[in-house]
């Protein structure tokens, strides 16, 4: 038993003694979501360490990829019909990410082939949406470019081949800009070093998106008590109507 | 409006629109920021149109805050609620007047609040087929085209009647030989009737559901529809209707809340305070214009909005693409 350990212990080692170890840190946990909010910026950053203690003895490339909760969805198509744009075919997904960002120190397609991107979802044509049912693999394809093309437009999805920077092969940092329409949940955000198209080392970090106070009230307030919540809503529109007119056409 | 209508037409709302002043509010139903500014200013345009035509300004409010960047679901739910603020002190004036048919308003509200469940259920049934966006559009275009046509039709014979300095031949008020046909009597006293009541309970109905689906008051449907379909008399029309209009608001908001759960309170208070004010000051312009010209000026809004729908069904949208969660 002591020795199979010792073995693992062993191998663990070895493990590490090859590979780097990454030391991912975010310059926010917990995204508050309150009055005023207008979308912030996180810091991705962190240590590349090499476990034989020679620093720069090789060349890594980052990626960092900030990911949001995801979402089923049903993404539909609009098509000229009769002289009007209708929504004419739809695909569904299962897991399409609310948000989702990747900065990398060089451009992706330079720093890892196709395979590796898919496998580690490095880059937005490699997400891994989960189409339900079973449609063609090109109708599949132009489906998620128009989610991909949509979500970029909205700053959802960001794909940054500069965006992170590489201090003295130590020291990595990358902004990400969260827009104020995010969803709530918890955001995950993985780092991986990437030596000779595979990649070494990976680490995860979590973020949590929360709206607090005020904001928070009022959507819990509408999802839980919807009956009491419309009655103040209806309440509030007669109040401010019947003040206005009182004020108003007095003088 | 089909390339509008999509989630957050404009990456940060608030950004393209407002660079002048700025009062940033996160909207917590609609999950966006806005410029709050902007929101006041737009209720504000939209209660200025409801005091000086007495309509509720609803059929403005949803398609330029879909066009800003607010979800169309909520944009619709929390414009209910504006519209009931911008009637409130519109009923009690018209009260104060003996301009409310209270029989006639009961029986239109009971269809409204009908329509407005009926209106639900389509809701659902079209956002689950995906053509919701379609049919409202479609709505928009087909009726305010046809309302603002007919509006403009009328005020124009009539401004051109003047300046020639004849009177036109006074209109006879009958209501519609189909209402004639519904069994069942009702004497409506005020409104000057003696109908069935299944007439009015059936238009309550129609506005009830126009009111869910593209979140308006369906003033501008109601008051033509009473002049001219159930014949009643004009000193109690626009008071009714704004009765109405209070009413299945109030029950569109409800329904709102409890189905789709896109009323926006936030949202809604901003709109208010716009609206609320200008009623109050359009009310005072109605009171130094022309009764005629200011039908004609209606009449184009209408009609530019319905273009501008129209034009945009047909248009290639920016957006092929939209999504709904499953």
């Amino acid at each position: 038993m002591l020795r199979r350990l010792f073995a693992l212990v062993c191998l663990i080692l070895l493990g590490a003694a090859r590979d780097p170890i990454l030391v991912p840190e975010v310059s926010q946990h917990e995204v508050q979501v309150r009055q005023g909010f207008t979308g912030t910026e996180l810091l991705l950053y962190g240590a590349i360490l090499d476990p034989q203690g020679t620093r720069a003895g090789r060349d890594y490339d980052i990626v960092v990829v900030l990911k949001g909760p995801t979402q089923s969805i049903t993404l539909r198509e609009k098509q000229k019909h009769a002289g009007i744009w209708v929504n004419a075919a739809s695909a569904r997904f299962r897991s399409a990410p609310s948000f989702y960002a990747v900065a990398s120190s060089r451009p992706l397609d330079r720093i890892v082939d196709p395979r590796t991107a898919a496998i580690y979802e490095l880059g937005l044509p490699f997400l891994q949406l989960s189409p339900i049912g079973s449609f063609q693999t090109e109708e599949q394809i132009r489906f998620a470019a128009g989610l991909v093309q949509l979500m970029t437009n909205q700053k959802l999805y960001q794909e940054d081949p500069t965006g992170v920077t590489v201090n003295e092969q130590v020291l990595y940092q990358a902004r990400i800009k969260l827009p104020s329409n995010v969803q709530t949940g918890t955001y995950t955000a993985e780092t991986f070093a990437v030596s000779r198209g595979s990649v070494v080392a990976s680490a995860i970090a979590r973020v949590e998106v929360k709206k607090r106070g005020f904001e928070r009230i009022v959507a819990e307030f509408a999802q839980r008590s919807s009956f009491i919540y419309g009655l103040l809503a209806v309440a509030v529109s007669v109040a401010m109507g019947w003040i206005a007119g009182r004020l108003l056409t007095r003088t | 409006m089909p390339d509008d209508l999509r989630i957050g037409a404009f990456p940060a709302a608030g950004e393209g629109l407002g660079s002048g002043r700025k009062m940033n509010v996160y909207l917590p139903i609609a999950n966006l920021a806005v410029n709050g500014l902007i929101i006041v200013a737009l209720g504000g345009l939209t209660g200025l149109l409801s005091g000086m035509f007495g309509v509720g300004g609803g059929f403005l409010t949803t398609p330029l805050l879909i066009f800003y960047g607010v979800p169309p679901t909520v944009a619709a739910a929390s414009a209910a609620s504006q519209v009931t603020g911008a009637s409130v002190s519109g009923v009690f004036a018209h009260s104060r007047r003996g301009g409310v048919d209270y029989l006639m308003g009961g029986v239109l509200v009971a269809g409204g609040v009908i329509g407005t469940g009926i209106g639900a259920v389509l809701f659902r049934l079209l956002t689950a087929l995906g053509q919701i966006d379609t049919v409202i559009n479609v709505l928009y275009v087909v009726l305010l085209g046809g309302i603002g046509g007919f509006m403009a039709r009328d005020s124009w014979r009539e401004i051109k009647a003047q300046t020639r300095g004849e009177a036109l031949p006074a209109r006879k008020r009958r209501h519609h030989p189909l209402v004639a046909n519904l069994p069942l009597r009702w004497r409506f006293y005020r409104s000057g009737l003696y109908i069935s009541p299944l007439a009015p309970l059936l238009l309550g109905m129609t506005t009830g559901v126009l009111t869910m689906l593209m979140g308006i008051g369906g003033g501008f449907v109601l008051v033509p529809a009473m002049l001219y379909i159930l014949g009643m008399s004009a000193s109690v029309v626009v008071g009714t209707s704004l009765f109405q209009i209070l009413f299945v608001t109030m029950a569109t908001t409800m329904m709102h809340a409890l189905t789709t759960k896109a009323v926006d309170i936030v949202l809604a208070v901003l709109l208010l305070l716009g609206s609320v004010t200008g009623a109050q000051l359009g009310a005072r312009i109605a009171l130094r214009v022309r009764p005629e010209r200011l039908r004609l000026v209606l009449a184009i809004i209408v009609l530019s909005v319905a273009l501008r729908m129209a034009l945009g069904l047909t248009y290639q949208p920016d957006a092929i693409y939209t999504v709904t969660p499953l």
